[in-house]
């Protein structure tokens, strides 16, 4: 029997499987891959440093899989539910199920379209394992949250609420962005400002957060996902490198598209900030400190490493940077006022959540946002929950409603308009405006929820109609948290203060 | 010279695994976070798999390491004996 041969010739072996077409040029077979202007001289030195063959992928993914469903089924049948901090952390796994899950499955189509569209076909078989992970992803997290399904409200029709509810349309309209693009800005879009940048603010602090809120199912699923998620960002790394050796006019275009898709992820996470800073009653860490550590340090020394191809950091960084000590507070805010209209809960931090915020954002929150959500509270307190009745001005490219504030002062909202064939069109901040400004053709298309609804294309007018067309249970779905069906049913198994018998929602 | 970083989860299969990391790698600094053991060390870590298989008293195969890796900062090489992240600058 011959020896076993080593990675590197494994590698080659299995992975170069491609022909030269002779029924019809190569370039009628795989006709996609040259219309965004990226220059390919040789797909051969196309290379996954993880040199992960098809035998492995399947032997360390089934490996994977039996022991985050092992552990999916303890927490199951040890009604791991009732060990959470507190039943406000499962609406970040609402959040999540609604807004996350589904762009796996968005990353599953995306990456299969790339695998079969990509000339070089290293790169497409990296791209179809991709594409069969994302597949598991989606599914290890409905999975997953089927078991907080049977005792919480919030996430029962989440595929129908991605494609309708106007907060999912935030990260919805993200990757309808990168799936309408051609196969190399995907690449960049996903592979790599998404990936390799951004999914570790999602899957290593959130889920970190979730262990320390006692939620091993999600910090299972999570960190599968994430280990996943490693080769993915080598993929998109390979991927960028790989355009930036092949020509150097490549170089204008992948930087055009890395500073689009940074900016774009990071709106989408703005999200997570609130997720972190406020949904989790338990925080290992903050927002601010994860964007320290996950984008500025780790981002910057990728982007230290992509200087000697010419390519630099973002302008719009130091926006960033100002932002890190606002986002969550901002978010959360406009979340707050809008959970009439939401499948999520929302609240009011305790008093020792708000300590715990001027702690780790002593130049911000009790200046800007102490005093607002105290007032806030008090009012709920006293009986009047603000609930928002009216629809936001959402920008035209991000799709967040206008809340953000200038850069440079927290007291005004940042306000950006743009002309297009004699329609004016908004947006929140510079860099989504430019986003639009480059390419306005593509984003006077999108489909906005305020436009949507006012035009009478959700169900009809008024809310109560809306929120009917987005099938929730109201009342149960929508609305505080204080008084809500959770918060009973919540103290009720815990026994706690203010538990009334009432009907507790599975048995 | 940047930070490279490798996320492990904090799990018995990880155990050998560190310990080869702070042997092969004496400026590395481990932490513990929740559910997970962050490692960060300048410009470069290397996983090697003698040293793990020492420490585990079993062959390790450097794709193993996916069993246990959450993320990672960094660019990766790797072959049979080894499992490296570095930054070239």
């Amino acid at each position: 029997m011959a020896n076993k041969l080593n990675m590197r010739d494994r590698y080659k072996l299995m992975t170069r499987l491609g022909w030269e077409t002779s029924y019809q040029p190569m370039d009628k077979v795989f006709p996609y891959d040259s219309y965004e202007g990226i220059k390919i001289k040789d797909w051969d030195a196309w290379e996954d440093p993880f040199r992960m063959t098809m035998d492995a992928y399947w032997k360390y993914q089934g490996e994977k899989e039996k022991k985050l469903y092992a552990i999916m089924d303890a927490f199951s049948q040890s009604n791991g539910h009732l060990n959470i901090s507190d039943a406000r952390y499962v609406n970040a796994l609402k959040l999540f199920l609604q807004g996350v899950s589904p762009l796996e499955y968005q990353a599953h189509r995306g990456f299969a379209r790339q695998g079969r569209h990509f000339t070089g076909e290293g790169a497409r078989v990296a791209c179809q394992m991709q594409s069969l992970d994302e597949l598991r992803h989606v599914q290890t997290q409905i999975h997953g949250m089927s078991h907080f399904n049977k005792y919480f409200d919030g996430f029962h029709d989440f595929a129908h609420w991605h494609d309708r509810v106007w907060y999912l349309s935030v990260p919805k309209s993200f990757f309808d962005d990168a799936n309408t693009a051609g196969p190399f800005e995907f690449m960049v879009a996903i592979g790599f400002s998404f990936e390799y940048v951004l999914t570790n603010l999602l899957f290593v602090p959130f889920m970190s957060g979730a262990a320390y809120n006692g939620d091993m199912s999600t910090v299972s699923f999570g960190f599968s996902a994430q280990s996943d998620e490693a080769r993915h960002m080598t993929l998109g790394l390979e991927a960028i490198r790989f355009m930036l050796e092949q020509h150097e006019d490549n170089v204008p275009i992948v930087q055009r598209w890395i500073d689009k898709w940074l900016w774009r992820g990071y709106k989408v996470l703005s999200l997570v900030s609130a997720m972190m800073d406020y949904m989790l009653p338990e925080s290992p860490m903050s927002w601010k400190e994860a964007w320290e550590v996950y984008f500025e340090q780790n981002g910057g020394a990728l982007f230290n490493d992509l200087a000697r191809y010419g390519i630099t950091v973002p302008d719009y960084a130091e926006i960033c940077t100002k932002e890190k000590e606002h986002l969550s507070h901002q978010v959360w805010g406009i979340l707050y006022n809008h959970t009439a209209a939401a499948a999520i809960h929302t609240w009011m931090p305790d008093d020792a959540k708000m300590n715990w915020l001027s702690e780790k954002y002593p130049d911000t929150f009790d200046k800007y946002y102490r005093p607002r959500f105290e007032y806030w509270r008090d009012q709920a307190e006293n009986g009047n929950r603000y609930y928002s009745q009216t629809l936001p001005l959402v920008c035209q490219t991000c799709q967040i409603p206008m809340g953000f504030t200038e850069p440079d002062d927290p007291t005004q909202i940042s306000y950006r308009v743009s002309e297009y064939n004699g329609d004016k069109y908004h947006f929140c901040s510079d860099p989504c405006k430019a986003i639009f400004d480059f390419e306005p053709e593509k984003y006077c298309h999108a489909w906005m929820p305020p436009q949507q609804i006012f035009q009478g294309n959700c169900g009809g007018e008024g809310l109560p109609a809306v929120l009917e067309h987005y099938k929730f249970n109201l009342g149960a779905d929508n609305m505080d948290y204080v008084g809500s069906p959770d918060e009973a049913n919540w103290n009720l198994w815990k026994g706690l203060n203010g538990s009334v018998s009432g009907d507790v929602k599975a048995s | 010279m940047s930070t490279v970083f490798l996320a492990l989860q904090d799990v018995d299969d990880s155990r050998p695994v560190v310990e080869a990391i702070k042997k092969d790698n004496p400026s590395a600094v481990v932490e513990s976070q929740p559910a997970m053991i962050r490692i960060t060390a300048e410009g470069e870590l290397v996983v090697k798999r003698e040293t793990v298989s020492n420490e585990s008293g079993t062959d390790w195969d450097p794709q193993d390491i996916h069993l246990i890796l959450i993320s990672f900062g960094g660019n990766v090489d790797e072959d049979d004996d080894y499992f490296k992240i570095f930054w070239q600058d």
